[in-house]
């Protein structure tokens, strides 16, 4: 046991003074949004790099749960708790943005689940999820 | 196909009946805790769903019908619906709950839980019916 | 904040790995590690939600497709397509980022957001509605509306899945009842059996 805390003394160390600076007055601030853009292009190059349909749907997933992230970050107040009314607790966290993205996120599963049966539906037809061979295809009909 | 997984369908029966039990408590205890009608009826759907893939899809469907999930679809959305229909009846607005009982708070809870309860029922009612979908697709030996 | 470069890692993952399973299973822990950054930030209606949904139902929804459709993503030859969609998407990224630097801080208590309905809530809700979970107050209460329009977004996203994949379901078995084909034909061969 003492061996794996010593092992993550640093890591520990590290991560507080890493904290410290974010709370600090000179810092951006702002890191935050920039891990969760970073989320967003990777979902973004995800939808339009892949011609996998599923891995689009995935990729659309991350995308969904990055603009998720960044509402609820929004609504974090420093120093404040679950908007939950209780005795004692004077700053709570801004309950709005909750209420916004819980809803999204079961409408999201939903739309997804009607993407799935779109591409099952797909594969169905076309005996491919590769949007490329579909093109292709597609072409060979008409012509 | 099953046999061989004993310790997965021992396991699940025992986790079934809590995990349902939770799915009520959720919705129940929505009010006060973390929780609510979309949280329970993911669950209580969840439920289902782990019943289906351990027991094949052609015995959940006998549990959970589909013309019975098909109901219960829209009995949640007409529930939701009907409660702002009853508020309208009583002189109130549009999901206005202040009139549903002659305490305004006692109203709102009323219709809070109405409301959750729709909400629960069609969210819960919405995961099987896509499971059972997807699933009954690759034919129902599974 | 750790968590979140961990999800960022998993993202970038996502993007390189071929093998369809190992991408749903790395969604699954992604919004997992999205539930646990949720609690983090206090929103604790939100984490339960995600960890229910995303870990849960939409990964077992994704391995049916994967089960009903194919496992392997194709290896694309072309490096035609992804260096100009790397190109739009860092540009995209540069201009949010640009953007950033006109945001409030992270926890900042005078942020606009936290300026307009959102103090009422937090005052008056105790009073008017009587429960003490804001969000649930402000869900089933205040925001009636939207929540109707959500629950009926879930409602017809369920009867599209049903409209787009229960009746394939049904043709399929008067298919194999007919027995004209064997049901090994493939789905070329289902494709011609539509056709009368």
């Amino acid at each position: 046991m003492d061996g794996l805390n010593s092992f993550f003394e640093p890591l520990q160390g590290a991560w507080q003074a890493f904290e410290a600076f974010m709370l600090s007055e000179g810092s951006p601030g702002l890191f935050s949004y920039w891990v969760i853009i970073a989320l967003m292009m990777a979902g973004f190059y995800i939808v339009i790099a892949h011609d996998n349909l599923v891995k689009k749907i995935v990729g659309l997933n991350v995308f969904q749960v990055s603009v998720f992230l960044f509402y609820i970050t929004m609504a974090k107040v420093s120093g404040g708790s679950a908007p939950i009314l209780a005795e004692g607790i004077e700053q709570y966290s801004n309950p709005l943005p909750h209420v916004l993205i819980l809803t999204a996120i079961v409408v999201g599963v939903a739309t997804t689940a009607l993407g799935l049966a779109l591409v099952v539906r797909i594969r169905n037809a076309y005996g491919t999820i590769e949007d490329d061979e579909i093109q292709a295809i597609e072409e060979g009909e008409d012509a | 196909m099953m046999h061989q997984k004993v310790v997965l369908r021992v396991v699940s029966k025992l986790l079934i009946p809590p995990i349902l039990l939770f799915a009520l408590y959720v919705q129940w205890h929505g009010d006060f805790g973390p929780g609510g009608g979309f949280q329970a009826g993911v669950i209580f759907g969840s439920a289902f769903v782990l019943y289906a893939i351990l027991f094949g899809v052609g015995v959940a469907r006998r549990v959970a019908p589909p013309w019975l999930m098909r109901l219960c679809l829209v009995a949640g959305v007409l529930l939701y619906g009907g409660t702002g229909v009853a508020s309208l009846l009583l002189g109130g607005n549009y999901l206005d709950y202040n009139v549903l009982a002659h305490d305004p708070l006692h109203g709102q809870h009323l219709g809070i839980i109405l409301v959750e309860f729709g909400v629960g029922i069609t969210v819960a009612a919405a995961m099987i019916t896509i499971f059972n979908v997807f699933a009954g697709q690759s034919g129902d030996e599974e | 904040m750790v968590l979140m470069l961990f999800m960022a890692a998993m993202a970038i993952a996502m993007a390189r790995v071929r093998d369809l399973f190992a991408v749903v299973m790395l969604s699954g822990v992604f919004s997992l590690t999205a539930a646990a950054i949720y609690v983090v930030l206090d929103a604790v209606d939100v984490a339960f939600t995600e960890a229910a949904v995303g870990a849960g139902i939409s990964t077992v929804l994704m391995l049916a497709t994967l089960a009903l459709t194919t496992r392997a993503e194709k290896a694309s030859s072309d490096r035609t397509k992804s260096l100009p969609a790397l190109f739009v998407v860092l540009f995209t990224g540069a201009i949010l980022v640009y953007g950033t630097f006109d945001m409030p801080h992270y926890g900042d208590k005078t942020a606009p957001i936290h300026s307009h309905v959102a103090p009422r809530y937090i005052e008056k809700s105790g009073d008017e509605v009587g429960l003490p979970n804001i969000v649930t107050s402000i869900l089933a209460s205040y925001r009636g509306y939207d929540t109707l329009g959500e629950v009926f977004v879930i409602f017809t996203a369920a009867t599209g899945v049903l409209a787009i994949l229960g009746r394939t379901r049904r043709r399929r078995r008067n298919e194999a009842n007919e027995d004209a084909r064997p049901a090994t034909g493939g789905p070329a061969a289902d494709k011609e059996g539509a056709r009368p």
